[in-house]
């Protein structure tokens, strides 16, 4: 119940501040743009379009280039999140109020997570606009938008744990942004090393989960990471604000 | 334009007042300090019941090598009102947060109605509203939304939210502000917003860390007048650095220092508190023996030609007799004052840092 009042306030809250609408209106725009770069690009006579299909070309596409504009968008939402109640005091509301600090950190993240919920409603609707002149595969299609989904649940996670860390915005959105773009390329650390190295390398890194989800393929694996990362930050979010209750 | 907001705010307070006025429930503010004091019996008759609401049990708090706050016990009985005083840097503030749980003591307990803070914070909890400083308000909504969402937080039932919402509302003359934003309030209207936040859910302790810091005369009136009302049914502990404020509203003071507890003693106590005495000035001065001769005074301090600080047994009886030997040997009295604020004296005397004469907490009262 606290959860979810939590939850819807800070929802609110978001909507009722401009950063929201602008961030809405620029993803949309951004990836408007690239929706239809890719559909020009398929309607062109080419064998490497006629090769790969509608769905992989256009809505794989979409859904790609959405993850790598997510990837610098979220921190901006996230920044606030525990940054800007640290600042104006706001925190000092939440701690005296009967409320557990695991309640606290699961509304702020499914208020984050339910806004990043309707950017990506708004970001299928224009691959399925399609579905009115033809036919797409729903398996890729379906697989993408989990796959953009669990990726946005992991961003809001790693944004929010950085925001419990600093009660400056600016650097929160910074942090965020540097430790997801580490996530993002981990996989090419792993290069230099054996292949143990490799391989583990690879499972760490967020774009190989994502790449494999957007080609349509199902695996439990992906999806088990996603929501352990979203797990583990979440939870270091919690320890690391009981932490300052002592240490600070 | 700020001219134009202060308008505004002095016309809401008159009607606030008059609403008071008619309401049979709440006394108009000539008769504060009786009510006072009539509050202030009825609670020490509930006190000797030890009907205790919170205790505060050797309480230490460290920031790295900085030791903040040291061993500091007390409690507070049902409907107390309690100041908190102590220069800046003291201890108030992270004393608060410990006993509200924000700041997780160093070492030591605190228990608020018969729950431990440590370990079971939430029931604990449910008993405090808290004001801090700087009251925690999000710009972006509006009062109305803010208090719903406080009333939440604060486990009010969603059966009971909007009749909540509406006495705390009423409570700190808010009516008229329900739809406007937070962020566009002045800063007396945050300050009850902030007020209003801390008794939504009608706690039984409310803790105000300098609620009239800022405020101008007007509001400081009212926000005082608004925290005796709080006393009568409400504890509180209110910490500010305005010693007459602790003196009007206070029942009981601490006052820390450095960290340590100094002083903690009934407002009423502290009036037989250290000497008494007052200033006089004379035209025709006799010589300083002949001060000392007058009935009752015990030592006579010359502070120029003219003026001598007289310290007596009793202050009453001594200026009495000073004046009529004045008016009898033609001294030409023209000014005679008694020492202003008890609780000054003894907060200053305490705060010097005279460490030496500094009592152990243990020895007050």
């Amino acid at each position: 119940m606290m959860v979810f009042d939590i939850a819807g306030n800070e929802l609110r809250r978001m909507f009722q501040s401009p950063l929201a609408w602008v961030v809405l209106a620029a993803v949309q725009f951004l990836l408007a743009m690239f929706f239809f770069l890719l559909l020009a690009r398929y309607l062109e006579p080419n064998p490497w379009a006629a090769a790969r299909g509608l769905t992989e070309v256009v809505v794989s596409g979409t859904f790609q280039i959405a993850g790598i504009v997510l990837l610098l968008v979220s921190p901006l939402l996230t920044m606030r999140v525990f940054s800007e109640e640290q600042r104006s005091g706001t925190l000092q509301l939440l701690l005296s109020s009967p409320v557990s600090l695991t309640q606290l950190v699961l509304g702020k993240y499914l208020g984050v997570f339910a806004f990043q919920l309707c950017m990506l409603f708004m970001i299928a609707l224009m691959p399925l606009c399609l579905w009115l002149g033809t036919r797409l595969d729903p398996g890729i299609f379906a697989a993408g938008l989990l796959g953009l989904a669990l990726l946005l649940s992991a961003f809001a996670a790693v944004g929010l744990f950085v925001s419990t860390l600093t009660s400056q915005p600016a650097v929160a959105a910074i942090g965020g942004f540097a430790a997801l773009f580490i996530l993002w390329i981990l996989h090419m650390a792993g290069r230099t090393g054996g292949e143990r190295v490799a391989e583990t390398f690879d499972y760490l890194s967020m774009l190989r989960h994502f790449d494999s989800l957007l080609g349509g393929f199902f695996s439990s694996v992906d999806v088990v990471y996603y929501l352990l990362l979203t797990a583990l930050f979440l939870t270091l979010s919690i320890w690391r604000l009981d932490a300052a209750r002592v240490y600070r | 334009m700020p001219r134009q907001s202060l308008l505004r705010e002095t016309r809401t307070a008159v009607i606030h007042f008059s609403v008071n006025r008619e309401t049979p429930r709440i006394t108009p503010a000539s008769n504060i300090r009786n009510r006072r004091h009539i509050a202030t019996c009825y609670n020490t008759g509930r006190a000797m019941h030890k009907d205790t609401l919170i205790v505060v049990e050797h309480v230490s708090r460290d920031y790295g090598n900085h030791r903040a706050v040291d061993d500091i016990s007390f409690s507070v009985a049902r409907g107390e009102v309690l100041g908190f005083l102590g220069p800046n840097g003291a201890g108030k503030t992270t004393t608060m947060h410990i006993i509200c749980g924000v700041l997780a003591p160093t070492s030591g307990r605190v228990n608020i109605a018969g729950y431990d803070i440590a370990e079971q914070p939430e029931s604990a909890k449910a008993h405090i509203g808290y004001l801090p400083e700087q009251p925690p308000l999000y710009p972006e909504l509006s009062v109305d939304q803010y208090l719903r969402y406080c009333a939440c937080l604060r486990r009010v039932p969603r059966s009971r939210r909007a009749a909540a919402v509406a006495n705390a509302r009423a409570r700190c003359g808010l009516e008229q502000v329900g739809g406007r934003l937070i962020g566009n309030l002045s800063r007396g209207f945050q300050q009850r917003v902030g007020i209003a936040q801390a008794i939504i859910h009608s706690p039984s302790l409310v803790i105000m860390d300098e609620p009239t810091v800022g405020l101008d005369p007007h509001q400081i009136v009212e926000i005082r007048e608004l925290i005796t009302e709080l006393g009568a049914d409400h504890s509180v502990i209110l910490s500010t650095h305005i010693l007459p404020e602790a003196q009007t509203i206070c029942d009981r003071v601490l006052i820390i220092h450095e960290g340590r507890l100094i002083l903690d003693k009934a407002i009423d106590a502290l009036h037989g508190d250290g000497v008494p005495a007052f200033t006089v000035a004379l035209s025709r001065p006799p010589v300083p023996e002949e001060l000392e001769g007058v009935a009752g005074v015990t030592a006579v301090q010359a502070l120029d030609r003219n003026r001598f600080r007289i310290s007596c047994a009793a202050a009453r009886d001594t200026a009495e007799a000073l004046a009529a030997a004045a008016a009898r040997s033609d001294w030409g009295l023209y000014e005679l004052v008694p020492e202003a604020g008890t609780l000054e004296q003894t907060f200053i005397r305490l705060t010097r840092g005279e460490e030496a004469t500094r009592p152990a907490p243990g020895t007050a009262q």
